[in-house]
C-alpha cells in the first residue's frame, strides 16, 4: 500500500482520480501523522477540521464527477501570516492572538477555488522577522531531519510540514529567503516568485516592497504547479502584475542544453559557506555542465552591501507596517489603561517579542528626521547597485546557480543571543528580493546527514526559466525531497 | 518613545548595544558614492493602476468591529484622550 503522506501533488492526484484513495483518506492519513509526529516537529500552531472536513467531502465529490482538478482534495499548510477568514491568524505573534480574518487573502481564495484541502496553519517566526523559527511568539518549530536543530525560517513551520510529511504541500512567504532558506534546511522545493506575480492581498505585511507569497513541495512540477495557480493579476494588491500568471510554465519542462547558468564568485566564495554545502553545490554545477548548460563566471560585486541595504529597507518598512497593531482594532490590548498612549506602550510592550522590537527601533530610526538621507535614502540606492549587478549578470547567464543557505540546518540556540549571526543566515538569498527577482531552492544532497539546497534566481518573470533549470536538476540528478522518518 | 514599544531602562541597554552592533555593520554603506545613483523605492516597474469607481461591497459594521477588544455603541473603545476639565 502506497503511504499516502510522501507522495507529491500529482502522485496523489493520480490517485485520487484512479480511486485507489479519498480526499476523506487522505486527509485522515496526514491527521494521523501529525497527531504520531508534530509533538516533536511543532510545525503547526492550530488546526482547521471546519475547513478540511467540508473541503474533502467537496472534492470527493467533484472527483467523483469527474470535474476534478491537480489540486483537487490536495492537503496544504498555510503559515500563520495569510488571512483566511474565520481562522486564527497570528502572525507568530502574541499581539495578535485571537485574531479572526473577516476575509481570506487572493493566494489562499484560488487555492480553495482550485481545491486544496486547508489542514492547518503553520508556525512562523513573528512577523516572518528571523531565519529560524525560534522568533515565533509560541514555540519554536524542529528540523524533521535532526530534532535539536532548526528548521530554518520565518516559514519553518510550513518547510517542517511538508519535510515531515505533515501535508503535500504549503504556503511560505519571503522576504529575505524566508522560503527558500528553510526549504533548503529542511529538503524540500521552495520557491519564491517575482515581485508583483502574487498578490499579497490577504498576507499580513512585513516589508512591503519585498514580501512574497510562495510554495513548499516535495518536486519542481508540485512547486510550478501551485505558484500556476497562484499567480496573476488581483486587482486587491496595486503592485500584482498584469501579466499572465500561466506564463510561469512556459517551457519549464525542456532541458538546460545551451543554457547559460552564471555563478557568481561572491555567492561561491561567501564569508562562512561550510565545505560540505560547497561540494554539493560543485556536485550540482557538474550535473548541470553534464546536462549541456554552460557554466559561466559572474560577479555581482556589490553583495557584502547587500546585508546592511536589507537591515535597514526591511525594519523601516516594517515599523511603519507595525504601526498598526495598537491594541485598538484587533489582538492584545491593553485597552483599560489609564489613556491612551500608555495603552499603546503596554500593548506594544507585552504584545512584541525582542526581534520585531529591535526591528521597529531600526527602522524608526532609519526613518526619522536627519538620518533619512544617510540610511534610507541611501540604502534605496544601493538598492539600485544591487538590481543593476543582476541586471548585468543577466546579460551573460540565463540563470544564477548557487547555494541557498552557506550552512546545513544549525542547532536550536546557537545563533539567538547573536543577531548578525542569524542576519547572515540570508546573506545568498535577500539579493533576489531586493532585486525582485523569482528564485527556487531544491534539494541537492546532504552535508553532514543534513539537507543541503541549490538556489536557482533568474530574472525577472522568468519563473518559468528557474523552474526549468531546477526541474533539470531535480531529474538528472535523482535527487528528490523525500519524507523524514521522525523517531 | 516614537515607536510606542514602552521599553523598560534595563531593556534600553540590551538592545542599544545591540543596535549598535548592527548600525556599525550598516555604516559600510558609507563606503560607496552614490551621488549620481537614484534610489529604487519599487522594483518591478508597475504605473499607477486605477479602477472604475464604483461602489463595491465591503465589511459589514459588525464584521469589522468583531475583533474589537473593546467596543461601545457600535464603535471601538479606547481610553480617554484628553484629560477630563
Amino acid at each position: 500500500m502506497t503511504d499516502l503522506t510522501e507522495l507529491t501533488i500529482n502522485e496523489a492526484a493520480r490517485h485520487l482520480r484512479m480511486g485507489s484513495f479519498s480526499a476523506a483518506d487522505l486527509v485522515t492519513a496526514h491527521i494521523e501523522r501529525i497527531e504520531r509526529l508534530d509533538h516533536h516537529v511543532k510545525a503547526f500552531l492550530r488546526f482547521t477540521p471546519e475547513l478540511w472536513e467540508k473541503q474533502a467531502d467537496e472534492a470527493d465529490r467533484k472527483i467523483k464527477a469527474g470535474e476534478g482538478g491537480p489540486l483537487t482534495g490536495i492537503p496544504m499548510a498555510v503559515k500563520d501570516v495569510l488571512c483566511v477568514r474565520g481562522v486564527e491568524t497570528t502572525a507568530g505573534s502574541k499581539i495578535l492572538r485571537g485574531f479572526r480574518p473577516p476575509y481570506t487573502g487572493t493566494a489562499v481564495s484560488r487555492l480553495f477555488e482550485a481545491g486544496a484541502v486547508m489542514l492547518g496553519v503553520t508556525n512562523c517566526d513573528e512577523f516572518a522577522m528571523g531565519s529560524s523559527t525560534e522568533n515565533s511568539g509560541y514555540f519554536p518549530t524542529h528540523n524533521p531531519w535532526s530534532l535539536d536543530r532548526v528548521p530554518g525560517g520565518s516559514s519553518g513551520g510550513s518547510a517542517a510540514a511538508v519535510a515531515a510529511g505533515e501535508a503535500i504541500f504549503s504556503l511560505g512567504t519571503d522576504t529575505g529567503g524566508s522560503i527558500r532558506q528553510p526549504a533548503a534546511l529542511c529538503g524540500v522545493v521552495g520557491m519564491k516568485p517575482t515581485y508583483g506575480r502574487v498578490s499579497r492581498y490577504g498576507l499580513i505585511a512585513f516589508a512591503s516592497s519585498l514580501d512574497q507569497i510562495g510554495p513548499f513541495t516535495r518536486s519542481v512540477d508540485d512547486a510550478a504547479l501551485v505558484l500556476s495557480v497562484m499567480a496573476g493579476n488581483d486587482p486587491l494588491d496595486a503592485t500584482s502584475s498584469d501579466r499572465p500568471g500561466k506564463e510561469v510554465l512556459n517551457n519549464y519542462g525542456g532541458d538546460v542544453k545551451g543554457m547559460r547558468l552564471g555563478v557568481p564568485r561572491e555567492y561561491y566564495d561567501v564569508q562562512g559557506v561550510e565545505p560540505g554545502v560547497k561540494a554539493a553545490i560543485d556536485n550540482a554545477i557538474k550535473v548541470l555542465r553534464d546536462q549541456g548548460a554552460e557554466i559561466v563566471d559572474v560577479s555581482l560585486p556589490h553583495t557584502d552591501y547587500g546585508l546592511a541595504v536589507y537591515y535597514i529597507i526591511a525594519p523601516a518598512e516594517c515599523s511603519s507596517n507595525l504601526a498598526r497593531f495598537d491594541g485598538v482594532r484587533y489582538g492584545m490590548s491593553e485597552v483599560d489603561a489609564p489613556n491612551i498612549t500608555e495603552a499603546y506602550m503596554q500593548t506594544r510592550r507585552k504584545g512584541f517579542g525582542p526581534e520585531v522590537r529591535r526591528r521597529v527601533m531600526l527602522g524608526t530610526y532609519a526613518l526619522s528626521t536627519g538620518y533619512y538621507d544617510a540610511y534610507y535614502l541611501k540604502a534605496q540606492k544601493v538598492r539600485t547597485l544591487i538590481k543593476r549587478d543582476f541586471d548585468e549578470a543577466f546579460q551573460k547567464c540565463d540563470a544564477v546557480i548557487s547555494a541557498t543557505s552557506p550552512t546545513v540546518a544549525f542547532p536550536l540556540g546557537a545563533k539567538t543571543q547573536d543577531p548578525i549571526s542569524m542576519y547572515l543566515c540570508d546573506v545568498l538569498t535577500l539579493g533576489g528580493n531586493l532585486a525582485g527577482l523569482p528564485g527556487i531552492s531544491v534539494p541537492c544532497g546532504t552535508s553532514e546527514d543534513l539537507p543541503v539546497g541549490l538556489q536557482v534566481l533568474g530574472p525577472q518573470w522568468g519563473e518559468n526559466l528557474v523552474l526549468r533549470v531546477a526541474r533539470a536538476y531535480e531529474q538528472a540528478s535523482g535527487v528528490k525531497a523525500e519524507v523524514a522518518s521522525i523517531v | 518613545m516614537l515607536a510606542r514599544l514602552g521599553l523598560e531602562p534595563d531593556e534600553e541597554e540590551f538592545y542599544s548595544e545591540q543596535l549598535s552592533g548592527i548600525l556599525k555593520h550598516i555604516d559600510r554603506l558609507q563606503q560607496l558614492d552614490t551621488e549620481a545613483i537614484p534610489p529604487t523605492a519599487q522594483v518591478v516597474q508597475v504605473s499607477n493602476p486605477l479602477r472604475e469607481d464604483v461602489p463595491r461591497p465591503g465589511l459589514s459594521q459588525e464584521e469589522a468591529l468583531a475583533n474589537a477588544p473593546a467596543t461601545v455603541n457600535g464603535m471601538f473603545r479606547v481610553p480617554s484622550i484628553q484629560e477630563e476639565a
